[in-house]
This record gives C-alpha cells, sequence and structure tokens, in this order.
C-alpha cells in the first residue's frame, strides 16, 4: 500500500468533488434526480475510499467514530423533531404546511413545504452517511480470526 | 406463435420472474450463507424491477415536473424502490454481521457444517 | 431487453460460480446492469441510488465480510435436482400468470391512472417542488420515509451491537469454547 502513490494522488483528488457532489446531490434533490438517501450514501462512500487507502486510523482521524456514531440518531431525531414542531404550530404529525404561519396562505403553506422537505432531507443524510461509515468501520475494525483448525 | 408475442411483450415480466427464481433457487440449494444473502439480495433486485416495470409510460419522461413535457412516468414504485433499496442495503449489512459472528463462533459459514457443530455440543 | 437479458446471464453465472471473490464482482456488475435499467425505466433518482448503493457500498461490505471469513464455497453436498424441479415449477407457473398483465409501457393501466397520476398533477401547487419523487418521498410520505430512517437506524444500531465487542472479549469466549471441544 506504501507504494501505491497514483492510488494515494488520486483518490486526494476524487475526495472533495466527491463530497461536493454528495452536497450538490443533497441541496438540488428539489429540482434534479437526488435526494437524501443518495447524497447520504455518495458522502459515506468518499470517506470509505478514503478509509480503505490510507487506513482506518488515518479515516478515523478525519471522521472520528464517535461522530458518525451520534450522527445515526441525530437524523432521526431531526426528522421526527421536525414531525413535534409542525404539531406545535397546530398542524399534523409532519405537516409542513403550518411550519411558520398558523393557518397558512397558500404561499406561505409552500414555503413551509420548501422548508419541510429540506429539513427532512438533511435528516436522513445525517442517518445514512452516520449508519454507511459506521457500519464500514464495525467491520474494518473487526479483527481476521485465526483458524483454529 | 401467439404465446412467444405474449412473452416479448411481457419481457420485463419474464426476466422479473427468472431473477425471482434465480434468487430463491440460490437461497434453497446453496448451503453458503454469504451466497444466501446474495441470493436474497438478487429476489429484490426482481422486486424493484416488478415494481418500477408498470411505472414506466413509453413517451414518459422521468418524474420532474419541466416546461415543454405532457406525459410523466409513475412517480410512485420510484419512491418506494428508492428507500426499499437503501433499507435492502442496511439489512444486509446486519445479515452479513451475523455471518461474520457465526464464523467466529464455529469457524465455517456452510450451513450444515455449524449445523452439525452444534449438534456435536 | 439487450440490459434485462444480460442480468439474467449474470445472475446464472452468480448462481454457478463458486469463488465468492467472483461472485460479489458479479453482483457488483449485476448493480450496475439494474441500474441501467432503471435509468431506462426513467426512474432516475432510483438508479443513482442503486448505482451508489447497490455496486458500491454493499460490494463493500461484501468484500469486507469476506475477508473476515472464507472465499470459497464448499461444494454441494446433496442433490440439486429438487430445488432446480421447485424452482422452475414456480417459474412457469408464474409466468402463465403474467401473460394477463397489462403490457409495457401503456398509460391507462390501473396502477397509472390514480395516485401517481394525481401526485403529479398537485405537485407543483401544494408544494412547488418539480422532482415530484422527492417531494412525494419527503411530504405527502413522510410518514414512510420516518419509518424507513428509522429502519436504518435500527440496522446500523444492530451492526453496532453484533460486530464492535473487543476483540480482547471475544477471544476469551473463543479460548473457553475451544477448551470445551478438547475436553469432548
Amino acid at each position: 500500500m506504501r507504494l501505491d502513490t497514483i492510488l494515494r494522488v488520486c483518490t486526494k483528488l476524487f475526495l472533495p468533488f466527491i463530497w461536493v457532489f454528495a452536497l450538490y446531490v443533497q441541496l438540488h434533490g428539489d429540482f434534479g434526480p437526488g435526494g437524501g438517501f443518495q447524497a447520504g450514501v455518495i458522502a459515506a462512500a468518499g470517506v470509505i475510499l478514503y478509509a480503505i487507502v490510507f487506513g482506518k486510523s488515518a479515516a478515523t482521524r478525519i471522521v472520528p467514530k464517535w461522530l458518525v456514531e451520534a450522527m445515526v440518531p441525530l437524523g432521526v431525531l431531526l426528522y421526527a423533531g421536525v414531525g413535534v414542531y409542525s404539531m406545535l404550530m397546530g398542524g399534523n404529525y409532519l405537516d409542513y404546511d403550518v411550519l411558520f404561519h398558523s393557518p397558512p396562505t397558500h404561499y406561505e403553506a409552500v414555503h413551509g413545504q420548501h422548508w419541510g422537505v429540506f429539513l427532512v432531507e438533511i435528516g436522513v443524510l445525517i442517518t445514512v452517511t452516520g449508519t454507511m461509515i459506521t457500519i464500514f468501520y464495525a467491520f474494518a475494525g473487526r479483527g481476521r480470526r485465526e483458524d483454529r483448525n | 406463435m401467439e404465446i412467444l408475442d405474449q412473452i416479448t411483450r411481457h419481457y420485463n415480466y419474464v426476466i422479473t420472474i427468472f431473477l425471482m427464481i434465480a434468487g430463491v433457487y440460490i437461497v434453497v440449494a446453496k448451503s453458503n450463507m454469504i451466497k444466501t444473502l446474495i441470493g436474497l439480495s438478487i429476489f429484490q433486485a426482481s422486486v424493484y424491477l416488478l415494481y418500477l416495470s408498470p411505472g414506466k409510460i413509453i413517451g414518459g419522461t422521468p418524474p420532474i415536473i419541466g416546461e415543454g413535457y405532457e406525459v410523466y412516468s409513475n412517480p410512485l414504485p420510484h419512491v418506494l424502490i428508492l428507500t426499499a433499496i437503501v433499507v435492502g442495503v442496511a439489512t444486509l449489512a446486519v445479515g452479513l454481521a451475523l455471518v461474520v459472528r457465526i464464523h467466529e463462533a464455529f469457524g465455517s459459514i456452510e450451513e450444515d457444517e455449524v449445523l452439525r457443530e452444534l449438534e456435536h455440543e | 431487453m439487450v440490459l434485462l437479458t444480460l442480468m439474467a446471464l449474470i445472475t446464472l453465472a452468480i448462481v454457478r460460480v463458486r469463488n465468492l471473490f467472483a461472485v460479489v464482482a458479479l453482483t457488483g456488475a449485476f448493480s450496475f446492469l439494474m441500474a441501467s435499467v432503471m435509468m431506462v425505466l426513467d426512474a432516475v433518482d432510483v438508479a443513482m441510488t442503486e448505482a451508489s448503493v447497490g455496486a458500491g457500498i454493499s460490494t463493500v461490505l461484501m468484500l469486507g465480510a469476506l475477508y473476515l471469513t472464507k472465499s470459497r464455497e464448499a461444494p454441494p453436498r446433496f442433490s440439486q435436482v429438487i430445488p432446480v424441479v421447485v424452482a422452475v415449477g414456480v417459474g412457469a407457473v408464474l409466468v402463465y400468470g403474467s401473460l394477463e398483465l397489462p403490457g409495457f409501457g401503456l398509460a391507462d393501466t390501473p396502477v397509472n391512472t390514480h395516485v401517481g397520476e394525481a401526485y403529479i398533477q398537485r405537485v407543483m401547487y401544494d408544494a412547488d417542488i418539480p422532482n415530484v419523487v422527492t417531494a412525494v418521498l419527503a411530504s405527502y410520505r413522510g410518514y414512510d420515509t420516518l419509518g424507513e430512517t428509522a429502519v436504518i437506524f435500527t440496522a446500523g444500531i444492530g451492526v453496532l451491537l453484533l460486530l464492535s465487542r473487543g476483540r480482547g472479549e471475544d477471544s476469551q469466549a473463543d479460548g473457553g469454547e475451544e477448551g470445551g471441544g478438547d475436553a469432548s
């Protein structure tokens, strides 16, 4: 692995583009193909690529284990929190129409929908990224079993 | 001749069914656990096809509203399958983790060897 | 049609090949073909997901699992005749049943005339989000997606529980088992 100069340089070249592409997929998901699930997987794939080429310890330096493990429940909480918030604003659970104004006019309802979808997709992104990296770290951190026989 | 015509009109479904029975065959006939998981994911892929095929409308575009397009394919199966794929890989990861643990406990990932070892104890 | 036939061929290869590394590589190719088929079926979001998840993450995970276990499958120990007969029989029945389904790509089938159509017509008024898939995913069917996110969360916790125990404890447990095996 030490001698794979091309691999290492190319990985470092690719990584920013992978993460910017993930952000693009996430934030442009309302207008083109994309969304939280895809963006989360792409962002996780970037970290996994880094971990494969440079080793797991290098990867845990930039993306520590506690962070990804905290991201797993955080996303679900954000998602559920948006639902609870819309309930507090007097609507149904996960009813984004009332996020800012209650009762909403049509324009305000659309505004609320935009923000609701955006926040929920962020929640999905956080959970998916966290889970995928967590799963990868769990597999990579496992030592190989020595055969008994 | 007529049945051939029918089959070509339903080619998507024929391949779906083929993938499905291939998945079932792998699950039933192979005793290697990783192979079994791969069989399950092939079965899953057949379900994706089964959902997506009827949603396509010939002459339609992907369901992203834009000027100048009238016909869009059905977005509902896309939503269902999108989440199904991600959940599928999550469950696959759980299955693989179980296989790794079984290998650590028994030194084998073949079902019959594990069973034999269990009976031995 | 060509893509679908290729997928069928790769599936046959997956069934036949016993080297698990080759099988995992074939699974990656299978996923890319699947993504292309989804593009053809107008499901761009799903194709993107399949390409990144199916060909990317799941291949890496399977390789990781193979590294931790064994990469060769044992030869079959019992007769393969009964599974083949069952599989072919079920397949024949299903193909016979599928002949009555509506043809491919028609707009007036029951699938395409109810909810999906309504979503497409309403989405620009309701939410002003051009990508209908995103709108349905996050807004109209928010409950579904909340459930799926919870499933992913649960899967992450499950893998952590199964795999993140320290090796120290584990090797002790292994040692105990080994002692028992020797005694018997």
